[in-house]
């Protein structure tokens, strides 16, 4: 705990204890006979507010002090984050089309918005195939990035610095940096790949566009952002491997302990953690993904046939103004979103900081 | 015998790691080499791996054609309105949360710690309707300025209040006190003994709220129109352009390249401190 508040005092740490038996004559003196538990806790406070202003000169910050160091950001959060949220929730309740966009009153229309969701089969494919998407990408990306890492760890240090050299440079590219990268690589004409795979002797290749059918434009769109991902997830779970102690390993090797029984035993346990938060984000992530398919959809196929719910809240509601239906879905996101979050921040809420 | 093979496998295993850098350099190394290559080269039957008879012009057609340095000076002003905001509203916080015990503060960090997991995907509809209902969309340079910065900065402070939390929880305040005892003002103490411990920490976030605003492209996407494009706005549509007609992928390429560069540079400066910090809980448990 680094607080050093007035307040501190009633956490009972060793120092503000010590302060308070100090103080303890005369403020009981002042309020002597009363024994109940909350004066006992005033007094306490008081006391350790004493005993602390004499300790650090920190008596005279004003209980609202921290609050005002707040305000700004709790300002921007509430009125960026909290009001749209707020407004989302109640639209998507709402019958909120192009006309209630030129002043017609929004009605609530109850959960027809929903039912329209669940109902209309556009809709329900693109929550389909987004939440497919999103798990396929994220477990090829945490399995590609834990196998990089483990390469990573076996390799001598030189090796291990180009590999680590080249991660950061794909790491640190621009999103939008990337997808015009990927477009050039996987041009129908005269794209790298299509080059590459003539060579190798796929003659079909030739003048191949990759974007027309769906399926492959989903393909097309993994192996992206794999390459994007990868990298965060590579050094993560590097980070996470070397805390693995060497004479932990050995020490189970002299015990008899073979290479898959030292791996699960010991290694496993070591970096579930920060695998499994690692694995939460990129399914937070990947469930959002909008860049990569609104510049891919850009190289010609139909949105219609490829809009992932980013894509698909884009064009319904920006694009079609059909406000209460949009708003629906990006509940649907934002609760899936919850839902996942909800380990990591409690993992994190165990740490003793907090 | 066996240290043999135990030394086959780590020759395979170089091997594997030396071809898998060069897949992941590949795509960087082609948007470089592609943009210093004329169309010509850019579309004979073999591509040309190495920038030979390359040349800057490229460069120049991007500069001169179209409206890159509008689109600069735009991504510069948003970018450093939201570093300077971000900074100051998530070091008075993250002051707060390390410092003091209050009322309500672990609310505050936990909703802090959720609110950057929130997607900006799921909530740009109704930024979108709200920047609009304020006048902050389309209304000239100013308002577009403030609504897109809004959204930026309370974007970026929730994680830069986690990451300067740590910073400022790793000075001890024993410190300024014992400067205090020695005779500085309160205020003195934090600016000559506080303030310079936390400066690496204040860049490090300073760097990461000006990646974050200087990429960001779907929020601009939905609040900007033609006139006050940012640079991923402006990249995009030099594509599109260029598009029209048989494609320039050299001019591309060389625009790509001029967006990525500072990233890559500020990038590879800050990303230590932003690894840790995202995966910090799990490490340290």
């Amino acid at each position: 705990m680094t607080s050093h508040s007035p307040e501190a005092g009633q956490s009972g740490k060793t120092s503000a204890a010590g302060t308070s038996r100090l103080a303890a004559p005369d403020a009981a003196g002042s309020s002597d006979a009363q024994g109940n538990g909350a004066s006992a806790v005033r007094l306490r406070k008081r006391a350790g507010r004493t005993g602390r202003a004499h300790r650090s000169g920190r008596g005279r910050t004003f209980r609202w002090t921290p609050y005002l160091l707040i305000a700004p950001a709790v300002g921007i959060l509430l009125l960026a984050l909290a009001y749209p949220i707020g407004w989302q929730l109640v639209t998507s309740f709402k019958e909120f089309g192009l006309a209630q966009q030129f002043g017609q009153p929004a009605e609530f229309n109850g959960l027809d918005n929903y039912i329209k969701i669940v109902t209309t089969g556009e809709t329900w494919m693109v929550v389909v195939r987004s939440v497919v998407f999103c798990l396929v990408n994220a477990f090829l990306t945490v399995a590609a990035g834990t196998a990089l890492a483990t390469l990573m760890n076996a390799v001598p240090k030189a090796v291990r610095l180009i590999l680590q050299v080249a991660l950061l440079l794909a790491w640190s590219m621009p999103v939008v940096a990337v997808m015009t990268v990927w477009n050039w690589l996987f041009d129908w004409n005269h794209g790298t790949i299509n080059w590459l795979l003539v060579q190798a002797g796929a003659e079909g290749y030739s003048r191949h566009n990759w974007l027309e059918n769906p399926l492959s434009f989903y393909g097309v769109a993994t192996v992206i952002i794999v390459w994007m991902s990868v990298p965060f997830v590579a050094f993560s779970m590097y980070a996470a491997l070397t805390q693995v102690s060497g004479e932990v390993l050995e020490a189970a090797q002299i015990d008899g302990a073979n290479a898959w029984q030292r791996f699960k035993g010991i290694v496993v346990p070591m970096v579930r953690p920060v695998l499994m938060i690692v694995l939460l984000l990129q399914i937070i992530w990947d469930l959002r993904v909008f860049t990569q398919i609104r510049m891919l959809q850009d190289r010609g196929s139909f949105p219609s046939e490829t809009d992932l719910l980013g894509t698909y809240i884009y064009r319904e509601g920006v694009g079609a103004s059909h406000f209460g239906m949009a708003a629906a879905m990006s509940v649907f996101v934002l609760l899936i979103t919850m839902v996942a979050a909800w380990p990591y921040v409690r993992s994190l809420m165990k740490e003793e900081t907090i | 015998m066996l240290r043999i093979w135990r030394r086959i496998g780590r020759l395979a295993a170089s091997l594997l790691a030396l071809a898998l850098a060069v897949i992941w350099v590949f795509p960087v190394y082609w948007m470089v080499n592609s943009s210093f290559l004329p169309n010509t080269k850019l579309s004979a039957a073999t591509p040309a791996f190495l920038p030979f008879g390359g040349s800057l012009t490229n460069f120049k057609l991007v500069f001169t054609h179209g409206n890159f340095g509008a689109a600069l000076k735009m991504s510069l002003i948003i970018t450093g309105i939201t570093v300077v905001f971000t900074l100051l509203f998530a070091f008075l916080a993250a002051l707060a949360i390390s410092r003091y015990k209050f009322k309500g503060r672990r609310s505050f960090v936990l909703a802090v710690l959720f609110i950057q997991m929130l997607p900006a995907e799921g909530l740009f509809l109704a930024q979108y309707t709200m920047i609009r209902d304020m006048g902050l969309m389309n209304t000239g340079l100013l308002n577009t300025v403030i609504g897109v910065s809004l959204i930026y900065i309370a974007a970026v402070v929730p994680f830069t209040v986690w990451m300067l939390r740590g910073f400022v929880a790793g000075i001890p305040a024993d410190l300024e006190e014992a400067a205090m005892v020695d005779g500085l003002s309160r205020t003195k103490a934090f600016f000559r003994i506080t303030f310079p411990l936390l400066a690496p920490g204040l860049v490090a976030s300073g760097v990461y709220a000006f990646l974050q605003a200087w990429n960001e492209f779907t929020v601009a996407l939905v609040l900007l129109n033609q006139e006050n494009k940012t640079l991923p706005l402006w990249l995009r549509s030099f594509v599109q352009q260029s598009s029209q007609h048989e494609i320039d992928w050299g001019q591309v390429m060389a625009a790509s390249t001029l967006v990525a560069v500072p990233v890559i540079i500020f990038f590879l400066f800050v990303q230590g401190r932003m690894t840790s910090g995202l995966v910090a809980g799990a490490v340290k448990g």
